[in-house]
């Protein structure tokens, strides 16, 4: 009893930090629509600031100022963020402003490694509470207990500022109807930073506030990222309440599910996730989402036309440069082209169901790992020969799509991109601790491929026949009758279902098909390196393929395999610099601002411009 | 000669509210029929339930003698019901023939074809019935650079692409010059004479009404109160105490005035 007892008072100060993290985040969702992905970094400054500011500010009138303060500092932090990155992309749809805000991570991560350097900090404990009390026998923290303590306050604090003040009325009259707010009279800009301001202070202060707990370190952004989006996504988008509930309920599982299922900590928080994503597809204090809200960037989709002859003596001209490669090229260059290959058939099958379908996937290396890891698991334990795991795992990963994609296909927007990341969090977690059969981190080895084609240039012309192959089929789908008819769901898909079109079918089947082409390159990908580890399936990978989409151009056929291979050859490079995240987060916040269409799109009008291109016949 | 649309005492409630409150009516084969009706009366709310997109709370809806209600909408479309919006639905993305193919390719049941153009794709087709509209010299411009009344027709094309038997159409001239609402009345009323086809719609414009329907039915605070030629209803009493008197019709009745 008393074990139970101090393990639920663990789980709820644990739950202060994330409900902090949480409820800013929420809010700032709440009133600008905007799925801020750097909130887990403003979390992170907040701790560094704490640790530097409790060093200099001493005793116990210090340590609590030196939280108020890493709070407001970061909330300044945020107004910049605000001011000069989301300001320009607020109407832009929800890719855009993702992209814009994971180039503010890259970017705060470096800034952070600058100024505080590599080493992990420890959190200073906090004065006049660093001893334990005895609880029915168990020791408790005393700082727990003030954590536990101080929490209700912050959210009876944030109710009354949105309950009882004007400001407060008119962050809920902006959650509900932004435009209307506006028409009458408020002015939009300062309300948005307002909440910008208070949600990163928000973050800041739970940064600070578990430094007696944690510390600092460099990871800590992305790892509290999930959790938060986790509790968020619970507890319902923009709700305060919401926030808290779930940050108690996540916290008190982690606690219990260490001590009682070791292995299943994290699996279990995106079970959770996804049960209530299920029956309550908009959170338990969640509200219906209106889809459709986001206007479109620039000028619209292009009517799309198959490559004329002068593009396709080009592509094949540049195949049978590829196809040379092996008489000329050292080993390395065919090692990094294969990459390259694999990379871009990645990225095209998140492209056809994004560009073409609409469907914002935050969890497409769910797909990739997947095919991956089933062929590695046949290989392992089966023996199964290498051609046929080969052909598994696009079968796999297919059927995994198969079996996600028809849940993921009943929300939309936001709430559809959220149900992909829980799922591919959930596959990830999964292989990550289920050590026994996956080697967890360890990873799975000796995934060779078959005797003939074990050598560097016969894996690499396989590579090239498989990608590019793959990446010709999603491009003849897009002209096909399905790539028009997964168009037509995407523009208008009232008219789609009131002209006899099945829209969820065919969002389903277009998931389970670019499913089964990431899981193409997932299976080129593993039998090239020989292994597989669960990075393959982190967040990150998934926003990889994001980015070079985004980067090609989303709004055209090609942008995927343009970006990626931009992107794959660029970061050769780009990550011997030492301060490359730093490099490559600028690139990609002034992509999104200044060129939001992309490599492929801004040449094109470019070139249309200057007159290289003639302009096509539709658009006049 | 059977009906192409019989609707049998259609009810829908919102909450405590009935929004269409035990609704019948008949659409005759070649008929041209407005459905009109002050603000709120029910009538998007009727169209919505004849069309599946919203279930009825009772009463029951039959297509040429076969009952489909609480069908879904796709699955009406293809049993010979093509339907605009008062909001056009068109795909941005495409040009207007491609916008017309796409109809023409659920109509032959292509969508899941993997293997063809689909801009090759039933092009002949699209282009006559772009012919019909007037829209066949624009059919290679992209949908999203096209005027809004150019909307409005290519809507009404992709409309007759399953060649229907029934048309329902939402406040077809909503948003149109006076000029191009006459035009593109003319338009459905030949469509109707010429194809046979029966159209159901609705209307603000009561020019546009009276110059072309064969019938209209009006409709107030979710009940029929009219149903009959232009002449019957421009006499009718009740219908001329809803326009003219204001819509303050219980009150007054309560009171015995």
């Amino acid at each position: 009893m008393g074990l139970f007892v101090a393990q639920l008072l663990t789980g709820l100060a644990n739950a202060a930090a994330l409900f902090l993290v949480a409820s800013g985040l929420s809010l700032i969702f709440g009133v600008t629509r905007i799925v801020n992905f750097a909130h887990g970094s403003l979390y992170m400054l907040g701790a560094y600031f704490g640790v530097t500011l409790m060093n200099t500010l001493p005793g116990v009138f210090g340590f609590w100022t030196s939280i108020l303060l890493s709070g407001l500092i970061v909330g300044v932090i945020g107004i910049a963020i605000e001011v000069c990155v989301l300001r320009p992309v607020y109407r832009a749809p929800e890719l855009f402003q993702l992209v814009a805000t994971f180039g503010v991570i890259l970017v705060i991560q470096d800034l952070t490694l600058m100024v505080w350097g590599a080493e992990d900090r420890l959190g200073p404990r906090a004065p006049g509470l660093k001893s334990v009390v005895r609880i029915l026998g168990e020791p408790v923290p005393q700082y727990d207990l003030a954590l536990i303590a101080i929490t209700p306050f912050i959210l009876l604090a944030l109710w009354w500022l949105i309950a009882r003040t004007r400001v407060g009325v008119l962050v809920r009259a902006a959650t509900q109807d932004r435009e209307m707010v506006g028409a009458l009279g408020v002015n939009q800009s300062w309300l948005f930073t307002g909440v910008f301001f208070l949600g990163s202070a928000l973050a800041g202060l739970g940064g600070a506030l578990q430094l007696p707990k944690g510390g600092a370190d460099l990871l800590m952004d992305l790892n509290i990222i999930s959790a938060v989006f986790v509790v968020v996504v619970i507890g319902g988008m923009g709700s305060i309440p919401g926030a808290f509930v779930a940050s108690v309920l996540i916290s008190v599982l982690n606690v219990f599910g260490v001590s009682y299922i070791p292995q299943s900590t994290l699996v279990l928080m995106y079970v959770v996730m996804a049960v209530v994503l299920l029956i309550r597809p908009y959170g338990l204090f969640g509200r219906e989402e209106k889809a459709g809200e986001h206007g479109q960037v620039g000028e619209p989709d292009r009517p799309i036309r198959p490559a004329g002859t002068k593009g396709r003596l080009f592509v094949a001209a540049l195949i049978a440069a590829l196809a040379l490669v092996p008489l000329v090229g050292e080993n390395f260059t065919q090692v990094l082209i294969t990459d390259i290959v694999i990379f871009c058939l990645f990225a095209a099958s998140l492209q056809f169901m994004l560009s073409t379908g609409g469907l914002v996937s935050f969890g497409h290396a769910a797909y990739f790992g997947g095919g991956a890891y089933a062929a590695a698991l046949l290989v392992t334990y089966a023996d199964t020969p290498m051609e046929l795991a080969f052909l598994f795992a696009p079968l796999a990963a297919g059927l995994l799509a198969l079996i996600f994609g028809w849940f993921c296909i009943r929300l939309s927007g936001v709430y559809f991109a959220m149900l992909t990341l829980a799922f591919s969090q959930l596959v990830w977690s999964l292989v990550f601790q289920w050590y026994d059969v996956t080697g967890g981190d360890d990873g799975l080895v000796n995934i060779w491929p078959a005797e003939w084609l074990s050598g560097t240039t016969a894996y690499y012309y396989f590579t090239l026949i498989v990608g590019v192959g793959g990446i010709i089929l999603l491009r003849q789908l897009a002209h096909a009758p399905f790539g028009y008819t997964l168009r037509a769901t995407r523009d208008s898909a009232r008219q789609a279902e009131a002209t006899g079109i099945n829209v969820k079918l065919v969002q389903w089947s277009a998931f389970a098909m670019a499913g089964a082409m990431a899981g193409l390159a997932g299976g080129l990908f593993v039998f090239s390196k020989g292994s597989i580890f669960p990075n393959e399936l982190e967040i990150g990978k998934s926003f990889d393929a994001l980015i070079v989409v985004f980067l090609g151009g989303v709004k055209t056929l090609s942008g995927g395999v343009v970006g990626a291979a931009f992107m794959e050859s660029a970061k050769d490079w780009l990550t011997r610099l030492e301060y490359w995240r730093l490099i490559l987060g600028l690139l990609i916040i002034g992509v999104v601002i200044i060129a939001p269409d992309g490599i492929v799109g801004t040449l094109r009008r470019v070139g249309e411009r200057i007159g290289l291109l003639r302009t096509q016949e539709f658009m006049r | 000669m059977t009906a192409v649309l019989k609707v049998e005492n259609l009810v829908k409630t919102f909450g405590g509210i009935k929004a269409v409150n035990g609704v019948s009516f008949e659409v005759a084969p070649g008929e041209l029929k407005a459905l009109i009706g002050p603000n709120g009366a029910g009538k998007s709310t009727c169209f919505n339930m004849l069309m599946g997109q919203l279930p009825a709370s009772s009463g029951q809806v039959f297509l040429n003698g076969e009952n489909i209600t609480g069908r879904p909408p796709r699955d009406i479309w293809r049993r010979g019901v093509g339907r605009t919006f008062q909001i056009t639905g068109t795909y941005q993305s495409m040009t207007v023939a491609e916008n017309v193919q796409m109809a023409l390719m659920s109509h032959h049941r292509r969508l899941f074809s993997v293997f063809s153009y689909a801009y090759k794709l039933y092009r002949e087709e699209a282009l006559s019935l772009l012919e019909i509209v007037g829209m066949a010299d624009q059919a290679d411009r992209a949908c999203a650079v096209l005027a809004y009344g150019d909307l409005k027709r290519l809507e009404l094309a992709i409309a007759l692409a399953n060649a229907p038997t029934l048309l329902l159409m939402d406040e077809p001239t909503a948003g149109m010059a006076p000029k191009e609402r006459i035009r593109l009345m003319q338009l459905t009323a030949d469509i109707v004479q010429e194809r046979g086809v029966s159209v159901l719609f609705t209307e603000h414009d009561m020019d546009v009404v009276f110059a072309h329907a064969h019938h209209i039915m009006v409709l107030n605070r979710g009940e029929l109160i009219a149903d009959g030629t232009a002449a019957e209803v421009r006499n009718n009493a009740h219908v001329q105490e809803v326009y003219l008197g204001g819509g303050t019709l219980f009150g007054q009745e309560n009171t015995g005035a």
